[in-house]
């Protein structure tokens, strides 16, 4: 077991070099960096403010320079400062991480609340009605364009209805609420993204759990279970859920860096001042202490996740440890 | 001879899965749907009512009605002439991207598979350095630095998407490579170029299928959330994700800018997912009974 951890540690390194030099390449290499960005606004500056701006940014280093200098801060988790309000990027993921943070988490709840037991009895029953709409469910929810979804949503509950607010975090005046009239206010305006980042998951998720379902029905112990004549209750839940449920810890594991990252997209149909917002502007300005800030912890957790989901699997599973 | 004999396999097999396919009701509703947006979006210049860019300032945002089926945008244009054309935008940003994602993919899948040791080790490494990083952010990155244009948008979502198919086909050759038909083409000579493309490739391809029709689907709906933050399709060209984008800022006065763009995009994407799916049934033995 441990060797197996260590050996999946050691791979962990060559690709974190390999994020952190990809991400770094795509931002500096292509044209137009954050000085003529600056520039943009101020058609007028000179070639020689230019160049000032360009050894400000370290942007007049060769590449391999600049990705040392910047490595050495990263790597003294020094994240530096955003180009566009000189303010500290670690400040400002920060500050953006908990609404995030929540609108994911909840959505993440929702999703296994109603997947697990949904992936269950359409894999029970397979072919029944349940079954047959799940599988339409499970398609639709795959093809509808997330944002289409906020929109249909934000027209129906926000301006139809109006029963629900359409975006931002909370009203614009909460001065005269009490605690409980903040809360309730805030969690009106989770209702709407939280259900439509649960709905692209739902679908996938139900279809995984129903189908690692089918597939461990079909092996000999349950048959085994069967034919000494436990109940079908505790042939499912007891023998054949524990080890339907085991490749779902890859997929949590996988989604952990989703929780953080935020949807881009999403936050800006709510208009959610979260991760996904920040990262957005923070690549349209080419902001790239920011954007690394962001990708290089991000693609970390990835690979954190991974190799956690990878670690639980083969201590849930010895046959992955032999190989 | 033995090529021959192969052929003759593969045929019957062909017709087999396609007898299969046409059994499943699911496939054969998604292969109708792909076929209907598809005729739609070739002869768009003859269906369509209207020029697609012509601005009518006296008639903006009309809602649906019988001179405007699906009503007009903002600038007065006809919605369902600009999601005729858009459809072609759609289907050709989808086609184009998955061809160079399924091209990169077969390459560096089949080297990998074929040759292991070091190749496939650092191969891999690349996999799992594009799959830490979120698809999104990286087209984003690229997009925003290169200008948005149609071509832009195809090579981006083709770049950040052969990861999967490289995986499938370094499989298939894994566990072709060790064949007797492989080892006899070994034995008498052929050149490794001539065994991975005429004689294993051909057979590992099939996986590739599923995952290609799927991911034309996958790149409408990339496309259309880029062009709906206006890193997409630039106008005036129409596309679905533009139309909802401003479908978006009249949100609270016209909504059949909003539902009749998504639905397009909703019904394309599901019918190559379903098509896709039905393919993967159909080659999967185990599914026969």
């Amino acid at each position: 077991m441990l060797t197996y951890i260590i050996k999946r540690m050691f791979l962990m390194v060559p690709i974190l070099i390999g994020i952190t030099v990809l991400s770094f390449g795509v931002m500096r290499l292509a044209p137009g960096g954050p000085a003529e960005a600056q520039m943009n606004f101020s058609a007028k500056a000179s070639a020689e403010a230019r160049e000032r701006l360009r050894k400000l940014y370290g942007a007049d280093q060769p590449f391999y320079k600049q990705y040392a200098t910047w490595l050495t801060k990263f790597m003294t988790l020094d994240f530096g400062e955003a180009f566009a309000d000189g303010r500290k990027v670690k400040d400002k993921i920060l500050e953006r991480l908990p609404i995030t943070l929540t609108i994911n988490l909840l959505s993440l709840g929702l999703v296994l609340l109603i997947a697990i037991p949904v992936g269950i009895m359409s894999a029970t029953r397979q072919y029944s009605l349940l079954d047959r709409f799940t599988t339409i469910f499970v398609f639709v929810g795959f093809s509808t364009p997330s944002f289409w979804l906020a929109l249909l949503l934000i027209y129906l509950f926000g301006v139809q209805w109006g029963v629900l607010p359409i975006s931002g975090i909370h009203s614009l005046d909460i001065t005269g609420l009490t605690f409980w009239g903040r809360l309730s206010d805030e969690a009106n305006h989770l209702i709407l993204p939280v259900f439509v980042s649960a709905f692209g998951g739902l679908a996938g998720f139900s279809r995984y759990v129903r189908n690692n379902m089918l597939e461990v029905m079909r092996q000999d112990y349950i048959r085994t279970a069967r034919a000494k004549g436990l109940t079908e209750h505790l042939v499912i839940y007891k023998h054949a859920l524990r080890n339907a449920l085991m490749p779902v810890i890859t997929i949590l594991g996988l989604s952990l860096p989703g929780i953080i990252g935020g949807s881009v997209i999403m936050e800006t149909v709510f208009g959610i001042p979260g991760m996904g917002q920040l990262m957005y502007q923070a690549v349209l300005s080419r902001d790239y202490n920011l954007v690394m800030g962001i990708l290089v912890p991000g693609a970390f957790l990835t690979m954190l996740g991974n190799f956690l989901a990878d670690v639980a699997y083969a201590f849930t599973d010895p046959r992955v440890r032999l190989r | 001879m033995q090529n021959k004999k192969n052929m003759n396999n593969s045929r019957s097999f062909t017709s087999q899965t396609l007898r299969y396919l046409m059994r499943n009701k699911l496939a054969v509703i998604g292969g109708l749907l792909v076929m209907l947006v598809f005729v739609l979006s070739i002869f768009a210049p003859i269906v369509a009512p209207y020029n697609p860019s012509t601005i009518d300032i006296k008639n903006i945002l009309i809602g649906p009605s019988f001179s405007h089926p699906l009503g007009t945008d903002d600038l007065g244009r006809d919605v369902l002439s600009r999601m005729l054309w858009g459809g072609r935008i759609s289907l050709e940003v989808g086609f184009v991207a998955v061809g160079i994602a399924t091209i990169i993919g077969i390459l560096l899948g089949s080297l990998a598979g074929y040759y292991g040791g070091w190749i496939d080790s650092a191969i891999m490494r690349a996999v799992d350095i594009m799959l830490s990083i979120p698809t999104i952010f990286l087209v984003l990155a690229v997009i925003a630095i290169l200008e948005p244009s149609i071509m832009n948008i195809m090579v981006v979502i083709g770049l950040t998407s052969w990861m999967e198919p490289a995986r499938l086909i370094r499989a298939e050759f894994i566990s072709l490579k060790e064949r007797e038909f492989v080892i006899a083409a070994h034995a008498i000579g052929a050149t490794d170029r001539r065994i991975i493309m005429k004689h294993i490739l051909p057979n590992g391809l099939s996986p590739i299928l599923v995952s290609a029709t799927m991911g034309i689907g996958g790149a409408i709906l990339v496309e259309s959330a880029l062009s709906f933050l206006g890193l997409g399709v630039q106008p005036p060209t129409p596309s679905w994700g533009s139309l909802l984008s401003s479908g978006k800022d009249n949100i609270e006065i016209a909504w059949w800018l909003s539902v009749f763009p998504g639905l397009a995009i909703l019904i394309t994407v599901l019918g190559y997912n379903l098509l896709g799916e039905g393919i993967r049934d159909a080659l999967d033995p185990r599914q026969r009974g």
